[in-house]
């Protein structure tokens, strides 16, 4: 029972990953561009911003009801990270609302712009930092000893951060793809496929980094992942869909440009998740939190499949609902 | 120390943008709910309005709301692990029913010429009950920890757990619908209060029309309180009889015990100066019979009793408020069917304003009687709360940070809102 909630937690934070990652991406992206190209993106990704914070709620609840000791250990070792991510999440929210319903004036408008811009940014990349240091291993369970390499140096590494910036570059390519697929100006598609490709080529080269951080920071991820074929083939099934993409983003098929970004971002998902499984978080010297022994009794197990299974049939068919009505009815409607 | 305030702060903020969030699109339901059946289109405009204001109260309260969920953790992480998998499932279900309100939300929202009608008005009745559901369900977590409930606790373990039990345990059912009917009341005369300011500067008929909807929902709920309140009290009286006693500052424990309506509570000298005393009414308010005993808090060591003055003056605030609350219920009631000349007048006006911020202060103070009341427990007999803090040092600084993040929103949430009524002004004048 505890392998089906694990899995609809994978789940939801590839939904959180791609669809909240289209939305925070939006504001990466809106800092990356100006004026008109800026306004496009917020435009594209307005009507459903609201719902995507529930999938990261989903994965903070699945954790604290089935697998209690990763919710605690995470929040206590990386505290100062998540509340960074947090204070992002209170600054970007905010301000897109306020800049949405704020009456229509240039300076209180550009000033809620670059807050969301920014924090967007923030956010993002703190949230990689904090699943940098879940990954990595170099949080102790000895709260005791000093400060510094308690509560600072599991997340404060070259691999941290470096899974920092691949999740600001991964964010803000599903948000280009997202948006190249949401509008109709051929100029503007032009120019939101040519952002899209410059932050392919970026992701990829960050992602090798990624990998030599893990090195330089004591832990071998290449030899880990060399060793799980899972890995191996979910890795190469991205990359070889990166051809594809490229040439979808020229031959401008929306639905596929969609599904492929998808689909990448999922094998990156499945990826890392295939290297250390059955660990849920990895901990300095070896006593890495399983997902059998963070695992909640049967019971729980069983009551919170059966809580998230009512919740999906009443979201999924709703959710679908919120999507036809504003996606594929009418494109190019206005959306106010 | 810093943990707890860090806490209130975050919980007393959220507790404000989530009732709103929960009561308005009632009203907004009600205003386009009329225009449906009248046509007259200043309820349309109402309804617009209003559903901006809960656009804008929704995505605070839901970002707040993602961030407790943290800060839970963050702050008490013993507490979590091991109540975590006990009070989760209400958790779970929050989450399905917060997940519907955010989608019906955002169809009601973007959804005015893209929907039929009728299905737009349904979209926000949905909003209006996922949202109460949430709430619910939200209070039924918090009740658990008033009243532990679906497990048996083995050397500091919790085994043989039952989330069922745990969800339904006793204090839920009495502190959800004192909490429900307390958001639509103080949120109902808050906006009512607003409108209430406005009409009396500009008569405008779409003021007039809000602070009706608003005032019925209100009074109804300001009605009912007392009697919800009633019941609550008795089950605290069953289930914490350390905490009624703190309510009241009732030290000995003995029968026909009096009320005690205000005063200076002293912890140390046991005895409350200034107050006035009703005899047997405690008893009653406690058991239903004026003869009955109470515990007074001598019967528990001192060092598992509440903080005594501010549970204390936080009920007297409380009880205080929603009294005259219910007496401006009867008002508008008595306004409504017999003396309509009445909410024309200027003083009803002018009294309606004063009562704007008062549902939230009593809000407010009922949410620290129950918090402050459960102290020095997090969960009630079994775990105490500095027993659950997080290991980190130096959370005082995570006290700050988000103290100010919360005081900036709060200020421009105001801000945002006033000039949203400019906005509707500049159409109308």
């Amino acid at each position: 029972m505890a392998e089906i909630n694990l899995i609809i937690l994978i789940i939801c934070l590839l939904l959180y990953v791609i669809l909240g990652g289209a939305d925070f991406g939006g504001g990466i992206l809106e800092l990356l561009t100006r004026g008109k190209a800026s306004q496009i993106v917020s435009k594209a990704i307005a009507p459903i911003w609201e719902a995507n914070h529930v999938w990261l709620i989903l994965v903070v609840v699945i954790l604290f009801v089935g697998f209690p000791s990763v919710y605690s250990t995470v929040l206590t070792a990386l505290h100062i990270p998540v509340l960074l991510s947090l204070l992002g999440i209170i600054f970007r929210g905010s301000a897109f609302t306020f800049r949405h319903y704020d009456i229509d004036e240039e300076r209180p408008k550009a000033i809620y712009s670059k807050i969301f811009q920014y924090s967007s940014l923030f956010t993002t990349f703190f949230l990689g930092v904090t699943l940098g240091a879940i990954i990595l291993g170099n949080i102790s369970l000895n709260y005791q000893q000093d400060f510094y390499t308690a509560f600072v140096l599991p997340w404060l590494n070259w691999f941290s951060l470096s899974m920092g910036v691949f999740m600001v570059l991964l964010f803000a390519f599903l948000a280009g793809i997202f948006t190249v697929s949401e509008i109709n100006d051929p100029q503007y598609i032009q120019y939101f496929s040519r952002i899209s490709r410059r932050l392919i080529v970026a992701l990829v080269v960050v992602g090798a980094l990624v990998f030599g951080a893990a090195q330089l920071n004591g832990h071998p991820l290449f030899f880990e992942f060399v060793h799980s074929p899972m890995s191996i083939v979910s890795i190469v099934l991205a990359t070889l869909a990166l051809p594809v993409l490229w040439y979808q983003l020229k031959r401008l098929n929306r639905v596929m440009l969609r599904l492929i970004a998808g689909f990448q971002t999922t094998m990156i998902v499945t990826g890392w998740f295939a290297i250390q499984f059955p660990v849920l978080v990895k901990i300095k010297d070896g006593a890495d939190i399983t997902m059998q022994s963070a695992a909640a009794p049967h019971a729980i197990q069983f009551h919170l499949f059966l809580a998230l299974l009512v919740g999906v049939l009443i979201i999924f068919p709703s959710m679908g609902y919120l999507y036809k009505v504003f996606k594929f009815d009418n494109p190019s409607a206005e959306n106010k | 120390m810093a943990a707890r305030m860090q806490m209130g702060v975050s919980l007393g903020f959220h507790i404000i943008f989530a009732s709103i969030g929960m009561v308005m699109p009632w009203f907004m339901f009600v205003a386009e709910w009329k225009w449906l059946r009248t046509n007259n289109p200043v309820y349309l405009d109402l309804a617009k309005a209003w559903s901006k204001g809960v656009a804008i109260f929704f995505a605070v309260g839901a970002v707040s709301g993602t961030v407790l969920s943290f800060e839970l953790g963050m702050l008490w992480p013993t507490f979590m692990e091991h109540a975590g998998p006990i009070f989760g499932m209400p958790f779970s279900w929050e989450g399905t029913a917060f997940f519907l309100e955010a989608i019906a939300l955002g169809l009601f929202l973007y959804g005015w010429n893209r929907l039929n009608k009728r299905v737009h008005l349904y979209t926000g009745l949905v909003v209006g009950i996922a949202g109460v559901l949430s709430g619910i369900f939200v209070i039924s977590a918090n009740a658990w920890m008033n009243a532990p409930a679906g497990f048996d606790w083995v050397n500091g373990h919790a085994e043989n757990i039952d989330p069922v039990k745990a969800m339904f345990n006793k204090a839920w059912f009495s502190q959800a619908h004192h909490m429900t009917i307390a958001a639509f009341s103080a949120t109902g005369f808050a906006v009512a209060g607003i409108h209430a300011i406005l009409y009396l500067k500009n008569k405008l008929e779409i003021h007039k029309k809000a602070l009706t909807i608003a005032l019925a929902f209100a009074s109804v709920a300001a009605i009912l309180q007392p009697l919800s309140g009633d019941h609550a009290a008795k089950n605290v009286a069953k289930l914490q009889p350390a905490k009624l006693a703190a309510f009241e500052s009732h030290f000995e424990t003995q029968e026909k015990a009096p009320l005690i309506i205000g005063g200076i509570p002293n912890e140390e000298k046991r005895e409350v100066k200034y107050a006035i005393k009703l005899p047997g009414f405690l008893s009653f308010l406690a058991h239903g019979d004026f003869n009955a005993e109470v515990k007074g808090l001598e019967e528990f060591p001192e060092e598992e009793w509440p903080p005594v003055p501010i549970t204390h003056y936080s009920f007297q605030i409380m009880v205080g408020i929603g009294m005259f609350l219910m007496l401006i219920a009867f008002l508008f009631l008595a306004g409504t069917f017999k003396w309509k000349h009445w909410l024309e007048k200027n003083w009803w006006l002018k009294l309606l304003f004063v009562a704007t911020p008062l549902g939230f202060i009593a809000l407010e103070a009922g949410w620290i009687v129950t918090e402050v009341g459960r102290q020095p427990w997090i969960i009630y007999g079994i775990m105490k709360t500095k027993d659950s803090l997080t290991p980190m040092p130096g959370i005082q600084y995570t006290f700050y940070t988000v103290s100010a993040v919360y005081l900036i929103l709060t200020f421009i949430v105001t801000w945002l809102l006033s000039r949203q009524i400019k906005l509707l002004h500049a159409k109308y004048l």
